[in-house]
């Protein structure tokens, strides 16, 4: 009976805490987006947060897309080839890439490299008394270290998503003309005549809001983070888990909201 | 008793970090230009005094005045504006790593707009002269530096914007007894030079007396002992008397023990 007890109080505790989490994410999420309206702003700083999450993710966001977009041709051939639809990979792989593969692949690159990142940078700041610091150089933290950080989570990857669409559809190309012999005109003709334009800009929007959770993630782990270096790693590590599992469960409520015409 | 208001007066200030009382009913009062040395073992609840104070850690109860204003209720604005006065040098040094010295020293001059950030460098120099800095470390990253220049540069931020209040945390850790005792000296050559009152945390008993005109022991979360920092070593208490010259019998443990 204890045992059961003892299982039951267990739940309820984790429960409790995870309840404590999300209420204490919701209102980190609120300072910070009030943060992003309030001056003062902090222009260099958002650049330089731009050119964390955006210019220095670029490299590893734009060989995802194009190796995703190979692949995706191939793979493609492979099915279609059986019944005959050859034709339709070229939409295939347009679509997939722009209102799937685009934003969700380059959101969990950019969590795994810039989130990790503001994570640990925050973590060794709260840890070293830095941020405590900034308090008493009549600077608020959430505006000067997260603000930023959100702002250019929201601008960078939607300019991203944009390079890695043009690099997914290049990839898909590449392989349908130069190693499935396909028509080049042909290929890109049916590749541009099914694309809509919602196609490309919910992935856009889908990019925006990957870009926040990223930031989010990364500054509320990092801003929370305690018990020295063990306690940063904890804090990078949760940051990249938790924006790679809410960027895949947004990803399914957004495509409902987006595309449930 | 005199009827001048302190600069900084704290009354019955409590803090409890889920069962664990830090702070119990702490009072004491630190005169205008005078400094405070609160002494205390590890986890005895300096760090958060200073901390209540200066607006980073929420008190459970108390009353904290600056200038005779409880900061506690004061409208944000105004409490903001009253710990603006507070210049802190933080233990480790807490410089901020991605930016250089010269940006750490100017970085409240330009937070409050008081410089313009064409000037700021200039201004940081000079800043880093006043603690025996050449300008060559200016351009440094704090990393670049051994720790007493860390602690030198953490100095000059916290004096950069002359502060009227100055909170020093444990300020000659981690430095070689000789290097302490010059960080002890820059201490009171920039407060006596600015006026200033502060209140230091410390377990170095020799950097206590240097620094201190007042002392205090904080033990279980309660002020046990006040008196003058110059009788720190010769103090009958034996609360005092066992941490000044570091004992391992006596009563801290017995309370330990308990």
């Amino acid at each position: 009976m204890n045992a059961v007890l003892n299982a039951i109080a267990h739940l309820g505790a984790v429960g409790l805490n995870a309840l404590g989490l999300v209420g204490e994410l919701a209102m980190f999420a609120g300072s910070g987006v009030l943060a992003v309206v309030r001056p003062p702003y902090y222009p260099r700083r958002i650049g330089l947060a731009l050119m964390e999450i955006g210019f220095f993710s670029l490299p590893v966001v734009s060989l995802t897309a194009l190796f995703t977009g190979m692949v995706l041709a191939l793979q493609s051939y492979t099915g279609f080839s059986r019944f005959n639809a050859e034709s339709a990979i070229a939409s295939v792989v347009v679509l997939s890439v722009t209102r799937e593969l685009g934003p969700v692949l380059a959101g969990l690159m950019v969590s795994g490299r810039a989130g990790a990142a503001m994570a640990a940078e925050l973590g060794t700041m709260r840890v070293t008394d830095q941020i405590d610091a900034l308090s008493t150089l009549s600077t608020e933290p959430m505006q000067y270290l997260v603000a930023p950080r959100l702002l250019a989570g929201i601008i960078a990857m939607p300019l991203l998503v944009c390079i890695a669409d043009i690099l997914g559809v290049m990839g898909g190309f590449l392989v349908a003309w130069l190693k499935l012999g396909f028509n080049p005109n042909t290929y890109l003709i049916n590749s541009f005549s099914n694309l809509r334009t919602d196609d490309v800009v919910s992935g856009l929007i889908k990019a925006a809001v990957f870009g926040f959770v990223i930031a989010l993630m990364g500054c509320f782990n990092g801003y929370r983070s305690k018990g020295g270096a063990q306690g940063v790693g904890a804090a990078t590590t949760s940051a990249v888990v938790s924006a790679s599992i809410l960027i895949l469960a947004l990803d399914y409520i957004l495509t409902q909201l987006l595309f449930s015409k | 008793m005199s009827g001048a208001i302190p600069k900084i007066r704290v009354r019955g200030l409590k803090k409890a970090f889920g069962p664990k009382k830090v702070l119990d009913g702490v009072d004491l009062d630190v005169p205008a230009g005078t400094g405070m040395v609160v002494i205390g073992g590890s986890g005895s609840g300096k760090s958060v005094l200073i901390k209540s104070i200066l607006g980073l850690v929420t008190p459970d109860a108390g009353v904290i005045e600056i200038d005779g204003v409880d900061v506690l209720k004061a409208p944000r604005a105004q409490a903001r504006a009253l710990r603006a006065q507070i210049g802190m040098l933080f233990q480790n040094g807490a410089l901020f790593d991605s930016l250089p010295v010269w940006e750490n020293v100017a970085f409240g001059l330009l937070a409050e707009k008081k410089i313009r950030r064409g000037q700021a460098r200039d201004k940081a120099v000079a800043v880093l002269a006043q603690v025996g800095l050449a300008d060559s470390v200016a351009d440094l990253s704090p990393a670049e530096l051994s720790g007493g220049m860390q602690k030198r540069v953490a100095l000059a931020r916290a004096i950069a914007s002359e502060p009227a209040i100055m909170f020093f945390d444990e300020p000659t850790t981690g430095l070689d007894p000789i290097m302490g005792a010059v960080i002890d000296e820059l201490i009171v050559d920039c407060v006596k030079r600015l006026g200033s009152t502060s209140i230091a945390i410390t377990h170095d008993m020799a950097s206590a007396v240097r620094i201190g005109d007042s002392a205090g022991m904080l033990l279980d979360g309660k002020i046990v002992w006040q008196g003058p920092a110059a009788g720190l070593l010769s103090s009958d208490n034996p609360y005092v008397d066992q941490f000044t010259h570091g004992r391992a019998e006596g009563p801290i443990k017995m309370a330990l023990r308990r």
